[in-house]
C-alpha cells in the first residue's frame, strides 16, 4: 500500500497538467495511465489555444489558462506557434456580431480587432471571394498536445511523481484506488479520464462527441492563421446531433489541419466517409483552393461533453477525497493549465484565481 | 518504344525525355536532389514505385506529387525544392 | 457516377491479370485497377526502351474484354465500393466480388547514409530505369538479398549501367544449398542460369552486405563488408533491397485478417483465395511472397472462385501447392542474417518523411506512443517504408491505420459525395 498526496487517474492533457501543477506545489503524486500518455482526446485534438467568448465562464477559464500557456511558448516539445485566430464573416449580419465579440474579449483582457474585407484577403489570400470581413485575435496560438502531455508527465516525474504506466484503475473508493495489478494507492484521487469518466464516476454524466480531422502534406506559407467561420460557436456549442464548421489550422510543419465535425451518438471511432465529405465541402466553401492539396491522414476523436458543456472541476459529492477534472469538450487543450491550477488550489484549500463555482461537479449531482 | 520526345521544363531548364517516361526521368537529367527533407537534407527517389514519396516535386503548380507516378506531358513545368 | 462490376481486381500485375482473365472467361463484367499508367505490375513493368516479354504481352492481351482502369489509385472504401483517384478526379467503383492482387513492395532497411540521393532499392532502381532514369555509364553496386538482385542487375546492364558488383547477404554455403535444390524447378533453374550467363562479367559475392553509404549532397562511395573484410568502393548508385514484403494496405483498410505470427504478414486466405471478409479475395504476393508462377496460378484460382466457378479453381490447386513450395525454399535460402538488423545506429534516420532517428523510438514500447511523440510514420509515405523496416528490426509492427486515404489523395477526391462524382471527374 502506497500513500500519496494526490493520485491522478488519466494522463491526457488535463491529468498531465494536474500532475505537473501538483508536483510544482510540492505534493507527492501518483499518475495512473493505461494507454499512451496523451493518447485519448488529447492525441486527436487540433491543439488550438483559443479564446472563445460565447460563454463568460469558459472565457474566464480560457483567459486564465492562456496566460499560463505563455510559459510554453519557447518549449520545443510544445511546438508552440502564435498564428493567431482569424474569424471569417460571410455577410453583414456576421460582421454585425463582431463588435460585441471584441468587447467581450476586451473585457477579459484579450486583444482582438475587426478586419475589413481587403485586409482579410491580404491576411489569407486562399479565402473564397465574397467574404465580408473578419475578427482577428493575434494572441491565439497552436501547440502539439500529445507531446505537451508527455512533457508535463515527464516534468511531474522529475519532481517526484510516480507513473503507473500501463495500469488501469479497477475500483475507486474514498481516498484510494485499486489497480489492475492488485496494488492499492491511498490518498486523494483526481479522476481526469475524459470521456471515460463515467466508468469510475457514473454520477457525473458525460457524452462523447465525435470529431473528424484531416491533415495534409506540407505546404509551407500557404495558410497563416487558424481560420474559422464566425458561425463556429453555433456548431461547437449548439446541441445538434451532427454539425460541421470551417476550421483550418496551419501546423508549424507547413501541414494544414482541417476540421471540424461534431456528432453525438456515434461511439465508433472509424472514419465516416460521409462526415469527412460534409466537413471538407464546408471547408471548400470558404477556401476552394484547399481542394487541390494532398490529404495524408484522417482520424477521429471524442470530446468529453457534460450536459451544460462546462468541465467538472472540483470535489465529487458523495465521496471523501475524490475529485474530478474532466469534460472540457473541445477546449481541453486551451483550458488544461488553468483547470489544473484551479483544481490544485481547491485541493489545497487555497482560493483559485477564478471563480470555481460554475465548474463544481455538485451542480449535476444535487 | 516510340521514338517521340516529350519536352518539359525542370527548374527552368528545358529537358527532353522519351514518350512514356515518368517525370522522375526528366528531373534526374537536371538534378540529383528532388526535395529537401524536414531537416533540410537532400533526397531523391528510393523505391521507384510510388511507395516512399521521396520523389515529391511540384508539377504545373501542384506541390507534393510523386515524380515516379506522373507520366510526362509536353510543356510540363516541374520544380524541385530549392 | 458509380461504375458497377461483377468482379473488380486491384492490381494489374501477373496475379491481377490472371484473375481478371479467369473471371472474364465466365462472362462477368470485370474491371482491373492499377496505379501505374500501364498494366504489368512491377515484375512486368513497362520499359520505355524495351518491348515487353512474351509472357507479359500474352497476359496483357488476354484481358482485352476487361476494363482496365490504369492510373487509378485506391484511396478509400465504403461497403462494396472502392473510391479511386486518377488524373481525372475521383471515381466510385462498386463490386460484387473484389480480388486483391496488390503485390509486394521492396523491403528497404535503414543504414548510415541510406537517405543520400543515389541510394535506391534494387527493384527500385530497376523500376526507375524502366521509366527513363538515365543510367548509361553510371557505376552501380547492387546489394541486398534475393533473386531480384540478379533480375535488377540484368535490367541495369541492358540499360547501360556499369555494374561494379552484386552483393548477396546470404552466406555462400546457403547459396550452394539453394542452387543444389534448383533442378527440381527446371524453369527457374534455366532462368537463373540465363541471368548468371548475361551477368558473367559482374562479380556476384555471397555473405556480403553494404554497411554504410557516404557522400555530401549525393552518393559517392559505399562500405561493403564481406567474408574477406571491409572494402570501400566509389560509385554513383547503390541499388539495395532485402527482398519483398506483401502489400496489405488495402486488405487492412477492408478489415481482412492477416497471417498470424509473420514479421511481414500476408493476407490470410483459404485455398480459393477467400479472405476473412465476404466477397473479398486475394492472390499472389499480397498473400505471401511466392514469385511470378505462384501469382499467376493464385490469380486464376481467385478469378474463377470470384466468378463462382469452384471447379475450375479446384483444378489449379495442385499446381499452386507445387509453386508455393518453391517460395518456401526461397524464404529459407535468403533469410536475412541477424547483423543486418544492427546496421542502423541510434542516429540513423528511420522515418525518412519526418526525419526521425531510430534512437528517438528507444523510450517507447508502444507503437502509438512512439508515433505520437516522434511523428515516426506520420509522413507522406504513411509509415510504409519505416513500418516494414521497424517490423524487420523487431521494433514495432507496421503502422497502417486502416483509415482513408489509403494513399495520399487530393482533398477534393475525399470530399466528393457518393453519386456526385460526375461533377468532380472533369476537374
Amino acid at each position: 500500500m502506497s500513500h500519496f498526496d494526490l493520485i491522478v487517474v488519466g494522463a491526457g492533457i488535463i491529468g498531465a497538467a494536474c500532475a505537473d501543477a501538483a508536483t510544482a506545489a510540492g505534493l507527492r503524486v501518483a499518475i495512473v495511465e493505461p494507454g499512451p500518455i496523451g493518447g485519448g482526446s488529447t492525441a486527436a485534438a487540433m491543439g488550438h489555444l483559443v479564446a472563445m467568448d460565447d460563454d463568460p465562464v469558459e472565457l474566464a477559464l480560457s483567459r486564465y489558462s492562456l496566460q499560463l500557456w505563455e510559459a510554453f511558448a519557447d518549449l520545443a516539445e510544445a511546438e508552440f506557434s502564435r498564428c493567431g485566430t482569424l474569424w471569417v464573416a460571410r455577410n453583414p449580419q456576421e460582421i454585425g456580431a463582431i463588435d460585441t465579440r471584441i468587447a467581450r474579449l476586451a473585457a477579459a483582457g484579450i486583444e482582438a480587432r475587426a478586419v475589413d474585407a481587403d485586409e482579410l484577403y491580404r491576411l489569407e489570400p486562399l479565402l473564397a471571394p465574397g467574404m465580408a470581413g473578419g475578427l482577428r485575435v493575434p494572441g491565439d496560438a497552436v501547440v502539439y498536445p500529445p507531446r505537451v502531455a508527455l512533457h508535463l508527465v515527464k516534468r511531474a516525474c522529475a519532481h517526484g511523481a510516480t507513473l503507473h504506466h500501463g495500469r488501469r484503475v479497477l475500483t475507486l473508493g474514498d481516498g484510494a484506488v485499486t489497480l489492475d495489478d492488485g496494488s492499492r494507492l491511498v490518498g486523494p484521487v483526481l479522476v481526469a479520464t475524459g470521456c471515460a469518466l463515467p466508468q469510475l464516476l457514473p454520477e457525473l454524466p458525460m457524452r462523447s462527441r465525435k470529431g473528424h480531422l484531416v491533415i495534409t502534406d506540407r505546404y509551407p506559407g500557404l495558410l497563416h492563421h487558424q481560420v474559422l467561420e464566425l458561425g463556429y460557436a453555433d456548431s461547437a456549442h449548439g446541441d445538434a446531433d451532427s454539425s460541421v464548421a470551417f476550421n483550418v489550422q496551419p501546423r508549424p510543419t507547413g501541414q494544414i489541419l482541417i476540421g471540424s465535425s461534431r456528432e453525438f451518438g456515434d461511439g465508433d471511432s472509424a472514419v465516416s466517409p460521409p462526415m469527412v465529405q460534409r466537413m471538407l465541402q464546408r471547408a471548400f466553401t470558404f477556401m476552394p483552393g484547399l481542394r487541390d492539396l494532398q490529404a495524408l491522414r484522417t482520424w477521429t476523436g471524442f470530446r468529453p461533453t457534460p450536459i451544460d458543456g462546462r468541465p467538472y472541476l472540483g470535489a465529487v459529492p458523495g465521496y471523501r477525497d475524490v475529485w474530478a477534472a474532466a469534460g472540457h469538450e473541445g477546449l481541453g487543450v486551451t483550458t488544461a493549465l488553468g483547470s489544473a491550477r484551479l483544481l490544485i488550489d481547491l485541493l489545497r484549500g487555497d482560493t483559485p484565481a477564478i471563480d470555481p463555482a460554475p465548474f463544481a461537479p455538485s451542480r449535476v449531482t444535487t | 518504344m516510340s521514338g517521340d520526345l516529350i519536352h518539359l521544363c525542370v527548374n527552368g531548364q528545358s529537358v527532353a525525355v522519351p514518350e512514356g517516361a515518368n517525370v522522375v526521368a526528366a528531373v534526374a537529367q537536371v538534378t540529383t536532389r528532388f526535395r529537401r527533407s524536414v531537416h533540410g537534407e537532400p533526397r531523391a527517389p528510393l523505391c521507384g514505385m510510388g511507395v516512399c514519396f521521396e520523389c515529391r516535386v511540384r508539377v504545373d503548380g501542384h506541390a507534393n506529387l510523386r515524380a515516379c507516378m506522373t507520366p510526362v506531358r509536353e510543356g510540363m513545368q516541374v520544380q524541385t525544392d530549392d | 457516377m458509380t461504375e458497377r462490376y461483377d468482379v473488380l481486381v486491384v492490381g494489374a500485375g501477373p496475379a491481377g491479370l490472371a484473375a481478371a482473365q479467369a473471371a472474364a472467361s465466365h462472362g462477368r463484367r470485370v474491371g482491373v485497377i492499377d496505379a501505374q499508367a500501364r498494366p504489368g505490375g512491377q515484375v512486368w513493368r513497362h520499359d520505355i526502351a524495351k518491348p515487353p516479354t512474351r509472357a507479359a504481352q500474352a497476359a496483357i492481351a488476354a484481358i482485352d474484354h476487361v476494363e482496365l482502369l490504369a492510373g487509378h489509385t485506391v484511396i478509400a472504401s465504403e461497403g462494396h465500393t472502392l473510391r479511386t483517384e486518377s488524373a481525372h478526379g475521383a471515381h466510385d467503383l462498386e463490386y460484387s466480388a473484389l480480388i486483391l492482387a496488390t503485390g509486394a513492395r521492396e523491403l528497404l532497411l535503414p543504414f548510415p547514409g541510406w537517405t543520400l540521393p543515389g541510394v535506391t532499392g534494387a527493384g527500385g532502381l530497376q523500376a526507375l530505369v524502366k521509366q527513363g532514369w538515365p543510367i548509361t555509364g553510371k557505376r552501380v553496386i547492387v546489394a541486398g538479398s534475393g533473386p531480384l538482385l540478379l533480375a535488377a542487375a540484368d535490367s541495369l546492364r541492358t540499360h547501360g549501367a556499369q555494374l561494379l558488383g552484386i552483393h548477396e547477404q546470404a552466406p555462400a554455403r546457403t547459396m550452394a544449398a539453394f542452387t543444389a535444390q534448383l533442378w527440381r524447378w527446371p524453369e527457374r533453374a534455366m532462368q537463373a542460369l540465363g541471368l548468371r550467363a548475361r551477368l558473367a562479367s559482374v562479380p556476384y559475392r555471397f555473405g556480403s552486405h553494404v554497411r554504410a553509404a557516404f557522400g555530401r549532397e549525393t552518393l559517392e562511395a559505399v562500405e561493403i563488408v564481406g567474408p574477406h573484410g571491409v572494402q570501400r568502393v566509389a560509385c554513383d548508385h547503390l541499388a539495395v533491397g532485402y527482398g519483398l514484403v506483401p502489400d496489405t494496405g488495402l486488405a487492412r483498410l477492408l478489415g481482412c485478417a492477416l497471417q498470424d505470427g509473420a514479421v511481414h504478414p500476408g493476407v490470410r486466405v483459404d485455398s480459393f483465395g477467400r479472405t476473412s471478409v465476404t466477397h473479398v479475395f486475394a492472390a499472389g504476393e499480397a498473400c505471401g511472397i511466392g514469385g511470378l508462377a505462384v501469382a499467376r496460378i493464385e490469380g486464376a484460382i481467385a478469378g474463377h472462385a470470384a466468378a463462382g466457378d469452384d471447379a475450375s479453381a479446384t483444378a489449379l490447386l495442385r499446381r499452386r501447392t507445387r509453386a508455393r513450395r518453391f517460395s518456401g525454399l526461397l524464404a529459407r535460402s535468403f533469410a536475412l542474417v541477424p547483423h543486418l538488423h544492427a546496421l542502423a545506429t541510434p542516429q540513423t534516420t528511420v522515418c525518412r518523411c519526418e526525419d526521425v532517428p531510430l534512437g528517438a523510438l528507444d523510450d517507447f514500447s508502444d507503437t502509438r506512443a512512439a508515433r505520437l511523440a516522434s511523428r515516426c510514420g506520420m509522413g507522406a509515405c504513411q509509415g510504409r517504408i519505416c513500418g516494414s523496416a521497424l517490423a524487420e528490426l523487431g521494433r514495432f509492427m507496421p503502422a497502417g491505420s486502416g483509415r482513408p486515404p489509403l494513399f495520399p489523395a487530393r482533398l477534393d477526391s475525399l470530399a466528393a459525395s457518393a453519386g456526385d462524382l460526375s461533377v468532380t471527374a472533369d476537374c
